[in-house]
């Protein structure tokens, strides 16, 4: 129980504090101070208590949008473990019905986009539906491994079973899977070098100008989600990239909060070292991220 | 066997009556002077007979019977038996939905009163349609099966080429019908060769051949072109597109929700006669399968005619089907009970999954070229504000078909890929599971597809149509919108019901004592958390959009204009078209689909008007099926001498064959 709460609280309380840690880490490269770790917080609750405008040609799949993202992803927060704890809830298949959640988030924040009739959120929404394609095939290899090698299929076992000893006989794949899964991450999650949440010509954005129209309160849901999709798709990775536990239940939390500051930090690295992508190499490296991931699925089928 | 308790009606004869209800249902309308009490009449005995009908199968569904009648018909093929065991009663539930939903459909899409001269047919051949489908299903005589196929075949033919006066439409009634007579043809073999084996033309019972002797070979490559053909299987899906294009949406929406699937249950019927079905079968039917999905979807995203997106998803939709049947009689050909019940529940509920969702869309988008006029989808836009309650209906459909929880959608497809993942662990068979990537990309492309369906069809500004005469539809057209529409929400929610239904229908390929083995009852137990999840999921959006509805109130909301980025002065025709959605998706396919553009050349200085065709080519028709059929026609030109339109000659010929006939049965 007590595990549960505490998954619970994280996962509600813990996803700004990302976004402020990529944040400041691309400040200290860039040399400046940068706003604080918290800033997120405030910016979403800033928003929460501004005004809103709703586009006249709008109906009620723009107001849908931001209601379905965040509702999404706060249920598939609750399939993934986090760090040595298995997750609330647990079944046979929990990993398709982790995959399909983000489509249905997905489907209903480009329905959103597409309600305003701005060519921009049209353009950003083609791009987000066929990067999101193609990262798909990416996630199912890597879901295929993971069950081949715990045996099992649900995701708390799946990713349970990796562990320091799983990097000893099963490295070479896990390896190739990692290289995989960190971009579907960045795509996913619309970070440099696929989307840069910062850059100011709409013309070149993938999420943010989707979600141009949105204002007020609805702007502030989407940017919270945002955060807790870079979240639970975090703690899925962190689970293949330090699969570190200690034994003791309240340390392991400790770890895994440490893992992904770790991972937030890493993402900042990126940010600040790469360039954004130009559109048209954006899926061949996708395809290259499903190579990658198709070659640890075989090493460990063969 | 199961006994019916007396005094109460015998489902099994109950559902006859109501198969042979519909076949008359167009009747009384071809001798009525009044314009539209035909067609009241139709949609009511078709109401009728699904309210007999569906219960009848249900009931003969859960109890596992076989009901078998036969009658004496004199005719030299031996008896004709129809019989309804829950394999029947299972597709018998489609047939009846769509029936009446159709009917009920086309008082207000096809109104006798502005329609007056296409309506009696139309009625009459949908009536026709839907009886002919239910009878065969119940057919266990192979050539009262050929009867019943050929009765469907034709009236859908009839069905399509309702607005014969437009040359396109009937171009696809014609290459509609030289693709099901090839199918006929085909299974004309199938029964032949069958019966040659088995010395009756009744069909053999479940499980009773073998598959080993060579010709069995023959048989099933008889079936799967035969079947495949109307169930629209790639290669053999050339007619499918333009036909369901050109159909009345209705009809659109019968053929697509039902009549493809009687292919599929004509292979799933084949496939119950033999209790050794080879791998090749079930490889066969995989590689088949997903061929047909990836290009099936893939096309559909390239295309911005609404009712050809429908269609090609329908070849993507049987492509699964096809693939779950495939990968369970691997599962059935290597003993491997897990995937072989996993693979048939899955192929099953997608079946009648799709008999929801297709239908659907497809009265859907009659409601929307009604208010539109059109089905080109780059001219539309903005109708979620003038026929609300029919884009709400129609978000439920694209929901369920792109497989996103919480629809029923969903469900089929995790049984599926439960089933592909089901092997990771065994010796053999684990390369299926790289199956389920391509089942990803699938779902990817289907997202990619409906997004730009519904985006540009029901949301932003009206782009290029008269949108003050777009009006919302008709209550007779919105409520069999929402039957479907319940019923996708029902299976979505309560995923474990859709299984218990599913289950007495796989009786033929594995016995109720296989139960145990397989951990049938482990399963419904892992539908019911996705049951638990989805009302998880649909609280947690309520709850969020109560929270949000809080503060919204406490805090000023303008409306104003969509920013425009700086540009003051955007118009309607400036949004994100159809195909501008899906140009960068199908850019990645370039090759198998073209773009065909012919773009405007201005020359000169007072250049003369020009037009721009943007047009995805149909690359399997133009490819392959076209110029095989020209060096066919050529090879075979000297045949034409035959038939030449003089009817003494033709006489002859009839004569002669006679007495051909006559000396053979000497």
């Amino acid at each position: 129980m007590t595990n549960i709460i505490i998954h619970t609280m994280l996962a509600l309380l813990m996803p700004p504090l990302l976004l402020g840690v990529i944040a400041k880490t691309k400040a200290a490269f860039a040399g400046r101070v940068g706003a604080p770790f918290l800033q997120p917080y405030y910016d979403i609750l800033r928003l929460l208590h501004k005004g809103s405008v709703f586009s006249t040609t709008t109906t009620w799949v723009f107001r849908a949008g931001p209601i379905v993202a965040l509702a999404t992803t706060a249920v598939a927060a609750l399939l993934i473990p986090f760090g040595a704890h298995p997750a609330p809830v647990s079944f046979s298949g929990d990993m398709i019905l982790y995959a399909y959640l983000f489509a249905l988030g997905r489907f209903f924040t480009m329905a959103a986009a597409l309600d305003t009739g701005s060519s921009f959120e049209g353009m950003g929404s083609a791009r987000e539906a066929t990067y999101a394609c193609l990262a798909e095939p990416t996630l199912f290899f890597a879901l295929i491994t993971l069950s081949r090698l715990s045996g099992s299929y649900s995701l708390s076992q799946m990713l349970e079973n990796v562990t320091p000893g799983a990097w000893l006989y099963a490295g070479a794949s896990l390896l190739l899977l990692i290289g995989g899964m960190f971009i579907v991450l960045l795509v996913e999650n619309c970070r440099i070098p696929f989307d840069d949440p910062n850059t100011h010509l709409e013309l070149t954005m993938i999420h943010e100008v989707m979600v141009l129209d949105h204002s007020g309160p609805a702007f502030g849901i989407i940017q919270y989600a945002a955060a807790l999709k870079l979240f639970v798709l975090g703690a899925f990775f962190v689970h293949l990239a330090l699969p570190f536990a200690t034994g003791n239940a309240y340390l392991d939390w400790v770890v895994f909060m440490a893992s992904m500051l770790l991972l937030a930090v890493v993402i900042g690295v990126v940010e600040s070292v790469m360039a954004r992508l130009r559109l048209v190499r954006i899926p061949q490296l996708l395809v290259a991220a499903t190579i990658l991931a198709a070659f640890s699925t075989l090493l460990i089928i063969r | 066997m199961y006994s019916f308790s007396q005094g109460f009606p015998d489902p099994a004869l109950l559902a006859i009556i109501a198969a042979l209800i519909t076949g008359f249902a167009g009747v009384p309308g071809l001798f009525l002077r009044t314009a539209g009490a035909g067609q009241v009449i139709a949609a009511g005995m078709q109401i009728l007979a699904a309210l007999v009908g569906i219960p009848a199968a249900l009931a003969l569904l859960f109890a596992r019977a076989s009901v078998t009648y036969t009658l004496n018909w004199g005719l030299p093929f031996g008896p004709c038996e129809l019989a309804i065991d829950p394999l029947s009663a299972f597709f018998l539930l489609p047939v009846f939905t769509v029936g009446a939903a159709g009917s009920l459909f086309a008082l207000g899409y096809w109104p006798a009163a502005s329609h007056r001269s296409s309506e009696r047919g139309l009625t009459f051949f949908f009536g026709l349609l839907t009886s002919s489908m239910a009878l065969l299903v119940m057919a266990r005589n192979g050539v009262f099966f050929l009867m019943t196929w050929e009765v469907m075949a034709l009236s859908a033919y009839f069905l399509i080429v309702t607005e014969h006066e437009r040359e396109d439409v009937r171009s696809a009634g014609t290459r509609y019908l030289i693709a099901t007579h090839t199918g006929s043809a085909a299974l004309l073999v199938f029964f032949s060769l069958l019966a040659a084996r088995t010395g009756s033309f009744l069909l053999p019972a479940a499980g009773s051949l073998s598959a080993l002797p060579p010709v069995m070979m023959s048989v099933a490559v008889a079936a799967l072109l035969g079947f495949g053909a109307k169930a629209g299987i790639m290669p053999l899906h050339i007619w499918l597109p333009a036909a369901h294009a050109n159909a009345p949406s209705h009809v659109s929406a019968i053929m697509s929700g039902v009549m493809l699937k009687m292919g599929l249950y004509g292979i799933f019927r084949t496939l119950t006669f033999f209790h050794d079905p080879p791998l090749l079968w079930g490889a066969v039917l995989t590689v088949a399968g997903i061929t047909s999905a990836l290009a099936g979807i893939a096309f559909a995203a390239a295309q911005h005619d609404l009712k050809r997106l429908l269609a090609y998803s329908s070849i993507e939709n049987i492509g699964i089907v096809t693939t779950a049947l495939g990968v369970a009689m691997l599962g059935h050909s290597s003993h491997s009970h897990t995937l072989a019940y996993l693979g048939l529940s899955a192929a099953l509920l997608h079946i009648l999954n799709h008999s929801l969702f297709k239908p659907l869309l497809f009265l859907g988008s009659g409601v929307v070229i009604h208010a539109t006029g059109t089905r080109n989808m780059n001219l539309m836009g903005g109708l979620g504000k003038s026929t609300p309650k029919a884009a709400l209906l129609f978000l439920t459909g694209v929901v369920a078909i792109c497989g996103i929880p919480p629809l029923n959608g969903f469900v089929s497809e995790f049984l599926l890929y439960l089933g592909l993942f089901s092997q990771l662990q065994a010796s053999s068979l684990s390369y299926i599971v790289f199956l389920a990537p391509a089942l990803a990309l699938v779902g990817g492309l289907a997202v990619i597809s409906f997004t730009k369906l519904y985006g540009s069809v029901f949301l932003g500004t009206p782009r290029n149509y008269d949108a003050s005469r777009a009006h919302e539809a008709r209550a007779t057209m919105l409520l069999p919108m929402a039957v479907f529409a319940l019923g996708c929400l029902a299976i979505g929610l309560f995923p474990q019901f859709a299984l218990r239904l599913v289950r007495p229908a796989l009786d033929s390929f594995m016995p109720a004592a296989t139960d145990a083995a397989v951990q049938v009852s482990g399963y419904m137990t892992v539908l019911g958390r996705l049951s638990l999840l989805g009302i998880l999921l649909l609280a947690a959006m309520a709850a969020i959009a109560l929270l949000w509805n809080l503060r919204l109130q406490r805090l000023p909301a303008l409306s104003a204009a969509t920013w425009g980025c700086g540009y003051q002065r955007a118009t309607a025709r400036m949004q994100y078209a159809a195909s501008s959605f899906s140009e960068i998706a199908v850019s990645v396919f370039d090759g198998v689909i073209r773009q065909r553009c012919e773009r405007p050349v201005l020359s000169g200085l007072f250049p003369r008007p020009a037009r721009c065709l943007d047009q995805p080519s149909e690359t399997v028709l133009e490819q392959v099926v076209t110029p095989l059929f020209m060096v066919t026609g050529g090879a075979f030109a000297f045949l034409r001498r035959l038939q030449h339109g003089q009817m003494h000659v033709y006489m002859i010929y009839i004569f002669a064959t006679l007495f051909i006939l006559m000396i053979w049965a000497h």
